[in-house]
């Protein structure tokens, strides 16, 4: 598998060298925008875990999932790049489940990294982030969810790309709320990862006017690929009446074995059904067929949310080089969290950064296995200065301190 | 059998109205509006997601980019036949027709290439290497520049059309979808859909002059996405489609200032004006219709059902 990412590395180069011949000539008469020219290093920071084990594994969680992503998009800014006569390389530091990740951090930051794009939990991100060699580093969370890194623990150095549980779950309440489904249950895994998205769930039902009818927690030890259907029925009888049963089951564990087999025929929403996603491959408006063409010719597989997490902060930076002139953390910084930040993320709207807790604001597609069934945000769902703000904290409700008092 | 029945239709059909045709990008075909009545009189199978159309001079032919059949189209407009496809490149999204008739620079979104195509030989002239995801396609009126813009490079490319040599590059705001010589080949005006302005550059310095952005009441800002535009027949405005916040945006050409908005359809695409310069007709995605604008009040006269998510218009005058 790593042979295979390698491969796809190997096709961008090729495609890249293929147009330097222009591209040179071109670059010579870009002169308006020349201020950035030059290389931007950017690291690509993965600490691997080994992912909890689940029911089945018919499914596996491919073995570039972002840096896939991360490579496309470097695809994409060094086209641009060779116009501008700007470079673009991105720098690998991927650690294994068993070794130590600090150590391999400090190494990177050790050989210059300064922007770095990471793929790593959030103990992880927030150690690599404290350490006195990031300070004035630029850091892009493309893997981490939750919701405390835009709030409480949240720092001045890092920006996220992937959309917060908070995000999801508010798109999904929205999505509920213009449904008119006011009838709601909610089934619940024990990982850390379920009790989060349960949590937002609630959190996000509550900010928009909705309750729980009821919830339960599934802590089942026996193998439902063989037992779901006489267990799901009795298991899911004595939840009260509901249109719509909420599942969160984020490693992707026990919830498709709930579809189909609930007491009362019922529709699901959640960690499955109707998934609030930050993408899927069914995303196809907006130009996105055109990034899912690339993406899937470059790789041979659908991308995923995390592969356009980093996608998307690859492509924000290289967006930055190009307007703000500076490869410079502080400047692409400044220049990502201000208002001339309006990057194209084929979601139908600009992407751009909020300043107050540094997440990339984004639509949220509702999606199931072969189709978007909506786009958050709604319709109705009104917001004074950007309509993306109401997927989220926003500026009164942040909790986050480390980016100041933005106004 | 349907499309009997509408060629039928269409050739009982009083033979004197102008039409306007709008590629039908999710029903893989064209309708064909008559002018007088503000009907559809026609439509017509095509290759797969048609999008971008043009005439050629003598509108004996219609070019139609198939854009998921990987085809130029060349379609009879008399009869709605398909003559012949032409070497386009993979994913033909949108193309202009050089002034002489014959070559067609066609962008081709998945390849990041500008494919340059004589529709006479049928054979491929030339590619040139552009920015990712080419769209926006202008040429000036003297046929020696033709533009390309990539959609994700965010650059309006200038291509010498004697070379097919990329001569310079300009920066634009995000996600250019247009690009639309003034008359006089003065100035090239160029849409950032995301960015939400247009682009307005000296044609001969290549220097932006103008940037002009939009504001309608009670529309939220990333709605306002600049998307097709065209000039009015005297040149003294451009009309601005604003894609998903469902206006156009009328600008005095001269001052570069929005004169005034006109509510359309949803997701409004691309614009044809009618030969006898009476009326705007505007392709309306999502709402599946075109809307009729009459230029001399600015007001919409008819909403006119066609296809699902209507793209490309063009014009084409029947009186001789």
């Amino acid at each position: 598998m790593r042979a295979l990412s390698f491969a796809a590395g190997l096709s961008f180069a090729a495609r890249a060298a293929g147009l330097a011949l222009t591209a040179q000539a071109a670059g010579l008469l870009f002169a308006a925008q020349a201020a950035g020219a030059g290389e931007l290093r950017i690291d690509w920071i993965e600490r691997q875990v080994t992912p909890p084990p689940v029911l089945s594994n018919m499914q596996a969680r491919p073995e570039d999932l972002g840096r896939a992503g991360a490579a496309l998009a470097l695809a994409d800014i060094s086209t641009t790049g060779k116009f501008t006569g700007q470079s673009y390389r991105i720098t690998d530091t991927v650690v294994p489940p068993e070794a130590e990740f600090l150590p391999a951090a400090r190494a990177a930051l050790g050989a210059g990294a300064r922007v770095l794009v990471v793929r790593a939990p959030a103990e992880d991100l927030l150690a690599l982030a404290d350490l006195p060699e990031a300070k004035g580093a630029l850091i892009l969370n493309t893997a981490a969810p939750e919701d405390a890194l835009r709030g409480p623990g949240c720092r001045a150095n890092v920006l996220h790309t992937l959309p917060s549980y908070a995000m999801r779950a508010d798109a999904l309440a929205q999505f509920i709320v213009t449904k008119r489904w006011t009838r709601l249950a909610l089934v619940a895994g024990t990982h850390p990862e379920d009790t989060a998205f349960a949590a937002a769930l609630r959190a996000s039902l509550t900010k928009f006017g909705l309750a729980l009818a009821g919830e339960k927690t599934w802590a089942y030890d026996a193998d439902m690929r063989r037992a779901a259907a006489a267990e799901v029925p009795l298991f899911t009888q004595d939840l009260p009446a509901h249109d719509l049963l909420l599942v969160a089951d984020e490693p992707g564990d026990f919830a498709r074995y709930v579809a189909y087999n609930t007491w009362e025929p019922r529709l699901l929403a959640g960690s499955e059904g109707a998934k609030p996603v930050g993408w899927a491959g069914v995303v196809e408006q907006n130009g996105a067929a055109q990034l899912q063409n690339r993406f899937r010719e470059a790789t041979g597989r659908e991308m995923r949310a995390e592969d356009y997490a980093a996608w998307a902060a690859v492509a924000a930076l290289g967006e930055a080089v190009t307007r703000a002139g500076t490869t410079e953390p502080a400047g692409l910084r400044a220049w990502l969290l201000s208002d001339a930040a309006r990057i194209g993320g084929f979601l139908g709207r600009p992407l751009s950064f909020r300043p107050w807790d540094g997440q990339m604001r984004q639509p949220i597609p509702i999606v199931t296995e072969r189709a978007v069934v909506a786009l958050a945000p709604f319709e109705g769902f009104l917001h004074a200065s950007n309509e993306l703000d109401t997927l989220g904290p926003d500026r009164p409700e942040t909790l986050c301190q480390a980016f100041g008092d933005p106004e | 059998m349907i499309r009997a029945l509408l060629l039928s239709t269409f050739l009982a059909a009083p033979a004197l109205a102008d039409e306007i045709w709008v590629t039908n990008e999710m029903d893989d075909s064209v309708s064909v509006i008559d002018v007088a009545t503000l009907t559809v009189k026609a439509t017509y199978p095509t290759g797969e997601r048609p999008r971008g159309l043009t005439f050629s001079r003598d509108f004996s032919r219609l070019y139609i980019c198939a854009s998921d059949s990987d085809a130029v189209q060349v379609m009879d407009p008399a009869t709605g036949a398909i003559l012949h496809d032409l070497p386009s490149g993979e994913d033909p999204e949108q193309f202009v027709l050089a002034p002489d008739d014959r070559l067609l620079y066609i962008a081709n979104e998945d390849d990041a290439i500008t494919t340059v195509v004589d529709t006479q030989t049928r054979k491929l002239v030339a590619q040139i290497d552009v920015g990712v995801e080419p769209e926006g396609m202008g040429i000036s009126p003297d046929g020696r520049v033709q533009v390309t813009t990539s959609e994700t490079t965010n650059m309006a490319h200038w291509i010498d059309t004697a070379t097919h040599q990329v001569i310079a590059n300009s920066l634009v705001d995000a996600r250019p979808r247009h690009a639309e010589f003034s008359p006089d080949g003065a100035e090239l005006w160029v849409s950032s859909e995301i960015g939400g302005t247009v682009a307005v550059f000296d044609a001969a310095t290549k220097a932006e002059i103008g940037k002009i952005s939009f504001a309608i009441k009670g529309v939220q800002p990333e709605k306002l996405q600049p998307v097709g535009m065209r000039f009015s027949p005297d040149a003294t405005k451009v009309f601005v489609a604003l894609g998903p916040a469902n206006h156009i945006a009328v600008v005095d050409a001269a001052s570069r200032t929005v004169e005034r908005y006109i509510l359309v359809g949803r997701r409004v695409w691309h614009m044809a004006i009618s030969p006898d310069e009476t009326t705007l007709f505007t392709t309306n995605g999502v709402s599946g219709d075109v809307t009729a604008i009459d230029l001399a009040t600015l007001e919409p006269l008819a909403t006119i059902k066609v296809g699902r998510f209507p793209w490309g218009a063009a014009a084409r005058p029947t009186s001789d």
